[in-house]
């Protein structure tokens, strides 16, 4: 059992506030993953979490049980570091068992721990060598050994994963995937790295400026983001943002005028917008197609194209010098300066207020197709 | 033209020669301490000094039928020890709290310390004293390592500040993790750590507690005099007697200098401590 219930939570360095009332649960089991840009406050809340940090106001329970103000110590909370922060001057089976030791567990106990985790992990061959003697990948295994060991109530991860090479960076990936199965354990996980957040989280808390903008689940976020920020956060390449004004609102939608004379009509529910209001259509790189230049009233010129191979990004200047990205097949051919023509899906286009905030979709099926 | 590898090789030569140049030159004045205290007083006073003469053991014979060179010994012993050791008590704490737990002040009080070091040890002589005597602790032991370690604690804890600064903060929250106590995470990780700038900062304390003459001289007279005192006490007023001097001095510096090359490094390993990383 380990549900964490964070209710309200503030902290200021000085003048500054870094967190700004946070309010966030967390079930047993969850594998829940903090996002959001460098500065935005995902180490101070994982570590006000963790008690490294004094919290200036508000409550943390962990099973309903307060631990506001207690030691780090005391919270039975493991904790991951960027740094690995291994003990330099103890062999890898002694940082593994240090916990253990210091909690006064038998030798046996302890033993058969290690060797467990060291399974688990692929460190049996390692256990007697020193931190400086691993490799990054290694190093980053020890230190989630140590963490395992333990039977945490919770894991927390500071990106773990951020020193670590490309390839390995997926390995570990899937490695802590499968740990989270194998454990059945709650984890909470900080990154900036989109694919991270996306592949690992059962829910992800996108944070921005020292408030959560939205909580939920991987597609959730993906497909029925609450406003720009989070639009335009997740996702790669980035939603694109065209502005426009509302022409006219119905029954089954909100017909904008996008500032290049085109107009569309995207499904969303129209109670709390008006005519003449200024709106922004988003839409996903993969939602806009290319047509011929002559079939669609919606022109655009090709600014530079990016072959990745399975696919290829395209970036597109509209009349009125509005930038778009498009995703087509890997074997789209282009050329520099080419007008060509665009076509929006309505029923995937996102529309936001002028506050930025999404308007709701009047239907949930866009989703699945 | 030379080839790199020659280059090398002069560079070496080079380097090396100035190296041996400098350490004879520092060296020089110990070596001519060791060499006269087995003079007798006339070779001392030759001129042209004398590089080849028959030793006598007299005058070290002659320090012990004068003074017990050991109690001076035993007082430097328990004095240097004694401070060092109760400056380490106090020393690393406030550095583990100064590095660890930085504030706006921690930077000034660390200068203000250190200037303390800046001031002439005469200005507070009177008041000194006056306490001590007021106290009682003229001419003791303990009156001695209160005063060293007062004195020595300002460089004592800039220099564990300096070694624990080196730490990633990081590895001292993971033991806190782990469930250690205040005290586990400096025993356990933050010493074991640092141990090579902590055992540097525990030699320094030791030889300049054992060199240390002005309050020694000043506070102390028979009782807890140490080592320092008793080759001033060879300065006395019925002449100098260069050989006995000498011989005394050779007898106080023996010690330090051997504790000192055994444990040399230890030394070098600390005071490079971030270079070596
Ligand atoms: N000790 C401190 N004193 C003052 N400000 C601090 C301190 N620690 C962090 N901050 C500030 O708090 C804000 C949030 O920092 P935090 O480390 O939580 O960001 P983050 O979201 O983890 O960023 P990143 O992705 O770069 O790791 C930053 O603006 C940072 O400058
Ligand atoms: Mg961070």
């Amino acid at each position: 059992m380990a549900d964490l219930t964070i209710k309200n939570l503030r902290k200021s360095y000085g003048e500054t506030e870094i967190l700004k009332g946070i309010n966030l649960d967390i079930k047993d089991h969850e594998f829940v993953v903090f996002v959001g840009p460098s500065g935005c406050g995902k180490s101070t809340l994982l570590r006000s979490i963790a008690g490294l940090e004094e919290v200036s106001s508000g409550e943390i329970f962990l099973n309903d049980k307060e631990i506001t103000e207690l030691a780090p110590a005391k919270r039975d909370l493991a904790m991951v570091f960027q740094s690995y922060a291994l003990y330099p001057h103890m062999s890898v089976r002694k940082n593994m068992s240090f916990a253990l030791e210091l909690a006064g567990q038998d030798k046996e106990t302890i033993n058969s721990k290690v060797d467990e985790a060291a399974r688990i992990l692929e460190l049996g061959p390692l256990l007697d060598r020193k931190p400086k003697d691993l490799s990054g990948g290694q190093r980053q295994r020890v230190a989630i050994g140590r963490s395992i060991v333990r039977h945490p109530e919770i894991f927390l991860f500071d990106e773990p994963l951020s020193n670590l090479d490309a390839a390995l960076r997926v390995q570990m990936r899937l490695e802590l995937a499968r740990l989270h199965q194998d454990l059945n354990a709650t984890m909470i996980y900080v990154t900036h790295d989109q694919v991270e957040a996306m592949t690992l989280a059962d829910k992800v808390v996108v944070l921005n400026q020292g408030r959560i903008e939205q909580v939920g689940s991987p597609m959730e976020l993906y497909h029925h983001p609450v406003n720009e920020f989070v639009a335009g956060f997740l996702g790669m390449p980035k939603m694109s943002f065209l502005p426009g004004k509302v022409k006219s609102v119905s029954a089954s939608g909100v017909t904008a005028e996008l500032t290049s004379g085109y107009e569309i009509e995207v499904p969303v529910s129209s109670d709390s917008i008006q005519p003449g209001s200024d709106v922004n259509i988003g839409v996903r790189p993969e939602h806009v197609i290319i047509t011929d230049k002559n079939s669609s009233k919606f022109q655009a010129i090709l600014d530079v194209a990016e072959h990745l191979g399975s696919d290829t990004y395209c970036y597109v200047k509209t009349l009125d010098k509005q930038m778009i990205t498009i995703r087509t097949p890997g074997d789209f051919l282009g050329t520099f300066g080419e007008t060509i023509g665009l076509n929006l899906d309505p029923l995937q286009c996102h529309l936001f207020d002028t506050n930025g905030k999404a308007v709701p979709r009047l239907s949930r099926a866009a989703e699945v197709a | 033209m030379l080839s790199l590898k020659q280059r090398r090789r002069a560079q070496t030569v080079v380097l090396g020669t100035i190296a041996w140049l400098v350490a004879l030159i520092i060296f020089f004045p110990i070596f001519w301490m060791i060499l006269t205290s087995f003079k007798t007083e006339i070779d001392a006073f030759a001129t042209p000094p004398q590089l080849f003469f028959t030793p006598t053991l007299e005058n070290y014979t002659s320090i012990n039928e004068r003074s017990d060179y050991f109690h001076f010994a035993w007082n430097s012993v328990v004095v240097s020890f004694g401070s060092t050791i109760i400056g380490m008590l106090i020393a690393v704490p406030a550095a583990y709290s100064m590095a660890f737990f930085e504030t706006k002040r921690t930077k000034s009080t660390l200068l203000w310390m250190l200037s303390t070091k800046m001031l002439p040890p005469v200005g507070v002589l009177v008041p000194i004293y006056l306490l001590f005597k007021d106290t009682g602790m003229l001419d003791t032991k303990l009156g001695l390592v209160i005063i060293y370690t007062l004195i020595n604690l300002p460089i004592m804890v800039w220099m564990a500040y300096t070694y624990f600064k080196e730490i990633p903060k990081d590895i001292l929250e993971a033991a806190r993790m782990d469930g250690a106590t205040l005290f586990q995470e400096i025993w356990k990780v933050l010493l074991p750590m640092s141990k090579g700038g902590l055992a540097s900062t525990v030699l320094l304390s030791l030889i300049l507690c054992w060199n240390e003459a002005f309050w020694s001289l000043n506070l102390t007279a028979s009782q807890a005099a140490p080592l320092t005192a008793l080759i001033a006490s060879y300065s006395s007023p019925e002449g100098l007697f260069w050989a006995k001097l000498s011989a005394v001095s050779t007898l106080a510096c023996a010690p330090i200098l051997v504790f000192g090359w055994i444990s040399q490094k230890q030394l070098v390993r600390g005071l490079s401590f971030g270079a070596v990383k």
